[in-house]
């Protein structure tokens, strides 16, 4: 019997006594005897796009179960990011120590389940590639004794169909690791499912980075925007301009990012089909950059001299524009996605009108008292220079709210709270690609479960054609430093940001909130014992703790 | 120089630039701007005279030791527990070994502690009225701790060791200072909720110990509720066998709340159980029959429970005998009974309890029937020669309290008028209405925490003296291990120099740049406390 797409639609109170208490996936009888509150779905987070869930159910032996490459899979045992993969999922599966020993005698059940083979189905796996925004990520995932069997075009595929398959299997009454017989065949809504952090405001551990793409890759999302400095420290280490972080850093060696660190972070990530998109913030958000590089920043005046404080980039010099075009060839070699994030927002004009020269410049240029047109001016050949080294540039929306001239390519990322459709439609119509994160600042703590509300935000419903909407290739959740860093950050974030995960992946009409809530409180309880401090949804427990 | 108790007021934004610069206490006579000339003192005592004469302490020889003439000796291990923890807090990295053979610098070379009152109480549980005065002399060669009693001497030996900071050589360096310092408030209180989840024994000391850094002297337990019954009872072990969330890995069993107790004892710290009757006791339900109120649907149970039933005698039989455990097992001279929110519906809804209604002449009036219940509960608890304390609507019912009752007042509305009006009634009470910590919202929440007096109300001074204290409240629905202490601190840390020093101490400025560097020094020690703002500890991340 299987269970088609349908969701319980119970009281939310009832699932909050009842989701909690059991995290294991409660037996098989899903239509029969529905348990209260538990989802048909069991513990799946993000819910894939198309799930048929059997009542039959298959043992997995800690003896003999193993993840296998596909005899007819393209991708092999040279695959490593495939290998790497099978040893994490099967740890993942297998928590405790794995029994030792031959699986010999009795295979008494007949249901049991003894591997999961992967194939890789079109001749290039992409397996030492680095993920992009057109990456495959769709998979077939079919789970049946003795073999189950998860097609993939490419390895972010198969990523993604691991992450699905560990999330089926569930422990019986007995302890047993128990798996239903199930098809799934799944694939994103969206291509571009974000998260930002900001390693400015205060520095994170390379090792909280690294949890977080653990969990990100839990989740399904596949771009890590990496906001790195910005006005109060620069923790890159640049090998071109190494006074940067000298002095912009909040410690010169402690407190950065080594060329080596970040090589870390990129195959880290690359390795759970992540991209890494840095984002060097200009012409605002730059106080830490002026500290190591002399005339970088608008001096500041107060009257007629100098008051010792500095403003935005100072656009009219042409050491400006060397200096960026030798940093942004450098950042283009060092971070090898096919986008580099390059801010825009938030030009305080103050310090520019206090100027003279830059006064004076406005004048010879003919823009008036507009000192937009001045950042547009900067952008604009800012923009000039990125286009040399041949990648793709991202830009918040004050840019192309200003009316700069942007490459088609470019990804508008709409951010401001007020107006947000109104914002989506107009840079569509425009033509241009964006992603949304207006509602997904996840900075902005309240009281209770306000994960709620970042599930039920809708990135398409906004007027426009089809075609439009199709520019929208997805969203990022945001969470702006202030007031995180290593002692909170985990545990604010997770299991937040999991509802923006699965708005992100799972089909538009996945919105049922009590369904969600009882899969995300057990996906919930999932990542706690994989080692992530996720919060909790609410009152309740994990069964595992 | 002597700088005296005065207040820098600069703006905010600078406080946030430079004060996250530097953890390390900067020099007096050339301040720092936004740098508090009371380094990183947290709360900040009574009386500070601190000097610009810095001295060494050389990780060599120096030493806690007791005062020859102490009342209390080598034999007192609350305090040789202390000094033991407060010599590894100010010397994190293992102490140098060898001979300090030269002394190139002036040096504090020992903290003589001297308990100066003929009973140390070294062995005692800490009380509302345990002494925590205590004077401190840093001079060199000798530093000296003066406290009437152990209370004292532990709070003593926390401003020490805030008063210690790295030169920028990196040596531990204390300026001569005079320290005069009692608390305002008596009772200094921390809710934690082990019901709503479960608490691990390692957070709950975790918590305590942050909570001795910031000069707490009572965990308010909150130890069962609705959700769960985690308190394993000798008495009626089914409670928690069929109560908790589970039977053995989710219980506190008696000698982990036995070490609680001495844990948090070692640290001049209170433990007041509460165990809240009639409402919020579902769990109570699941081990102990006919303990609660079945609801009706129309003429038939329905098969849900409401709160405690008070017309059996059965009810008031259980709860003699369980409260002469709780007396037993928990020594303070305390207990919270609770008393809030209860639901009526319920029984409203029963024909038993309507016919009670009829017979005792309550009419409708179901807070009639709450205030016997609670009435016969008090007669219970005095006969086990403990205090109770309440929440605020049981005076507000106007059941009759024995005089030495604590009222809690929590209700967020009209505060001011309920503390008027208990006081006025002459009854003591503890104010945490502003304290809710599980209320959280976007930026610096602690500044509000921080700006409430608790003394704000219309009354008398006798009616201010009845004030004891407070308590921060971290109610349990959305924290668990995974958060707990991040979320409450720094954020009760507002809440204990409100409660510790002075009223005239409310200069924000002065409190944020000391607030960060004790929360850096918090996070050193252990505790992942969060940040007040944007900025990094000088300490963070150090050989990682």
């Amino acid at each position: 019997m299987f269970a088609t797409l349908k969701f319980a639609a119970l009281l939310l109170a009832v699932v909050v006594c009842w989701a909690t208490q059991d995290y294991d996936y409660n037996d098989a009888e899903i239509d029969e005897e529905p348990t209260l509150g538990d989802s048909p779905y069991g513990s799946l987070w993000p819910l894939p796009q198309k799930v048929k869930i059997s009542t039959v159910v298959f043992k997995l032996s800690g003896a003999s179960f193993h993840i296998f490459d596909a005899k007819e899979s393209s991708s092999g045992a040279s695959c490593r990011l495939l290998q790497n993969a099978y040893r994490r999922y099967d740890e993942y599966i297998f928590t405790s120590s794995r029994k030792q020993g031959q699986n010999k005698s009795k295979k008494a059940l007949a249901s049991d389940m003894s591997e999961l083979q992967v194939w890789i189905t079109s001749a290039d796996s992409e397996c030492d590639s680095y993920p992009s925004v057109t990456s495959d990520e769709s998979y077939k995932l079919s789970v049946d004794s003795p073999v189950a069997v998860l097609k993939a075009p490419k390895v972010w595929g198969a990523l993604r169909g691991l992450e699905t398959f560990s999330q089926l299997v569930y422990k019986d009454e007995y302890g047993a690791k128990s798996i239903n017989r199930t098809d799934i065949h799944d694939f994103p809504r969206f291509a571009h499912r974000g998260l930002l952090l900001d390693t400015s405001r205060h520095f994170l551990p390379i090792k909280v980075i690294l949890a977080n793409l653990e969990a990100m890759a839990w989740n399904k999302f596949n771009v890590f925007h990496w906001h790195i400095v910005d006005d109060p420290s620069f923790p890159y280490l640049s090998r071109t301009f190494p006074q940067l972080s000298q002095h912009g850093a909040y410690h010169p060696y402690t407190h950065v990012y080594t060329p080596s660190d970040v090589k870390m972070i990129i195959e880290f990530a690359r390795l759970r089909g992540i991209r890494v998109v840095p984002e060097f913030d200009t012409p605002g958000h730059t106080q830490s950059w002026g500290k190591g590089q002399k005339d970088l920043l608008t001096p500041c005046y107060s009257g007629a001299s100098p008051s010792g404080s500095f403003g935005p980039v100072n656009p009219m010099l042409n050491t400006t524009y060397d200096f960026m075009s030798m940093f942004f060839k450098e950042v283009n070699t060092v971070f090898p996605d096919a986008y580099v994030h390059l801010g825009g927002d938030e030009v305080d004009f103050s310090c520019w009108k206090s100027n003279p020269d830059i006064q004076k410049f406005m004048e010879q240029q003919g823009f008036g008292m507009d000192y937009s047109k001045l950042e547009s001016f900067y952008i604009q050949r800012l923009l000039d220079i990125i286009t040399t080294t041949n990648k793709g540039y991202m830009i918040w929306q004050e840019v192309f709210d200003n009316g700069v001239k942007l490459k088609s390519d470019t990804v508008v990322h709409v951010w401001m709270g007020n107006k947000v459709e109104e914002e989506l439609q107009k840079v569509t119509e425009a033509g241009f690609t964006t992603i949304l994160s207006a509602p997904w600042y996840l900075d902005y703590i309240s009281y209770g479960q306000d994960w709620q509300k970042f599930y039920r935000a809708e990135p398409l419903s906004f007027k426009g054609t089809d075609a439009q909407k199709k520019l929208v290739i997805g969203g990022e959740a945001c969470l702006w430093g202030e007031y995180v860093d290593a002692t909170n950050l985990t545990p604010r974030l997770w299991p937040r940001a999991s509802a923006v995960g699965e708005r992100l992946w799972s089909d538009r009409d996945v919105r049922d909130l009590n369904d969600a809530y009882s899969r995300l409180a057990k996906h919930r309880c999932r990542m706690v014992q994989r080692g992530i401090p996720a919060e909790p949804l609410f009152t309740g427990y994990c069964a595992h703790e």
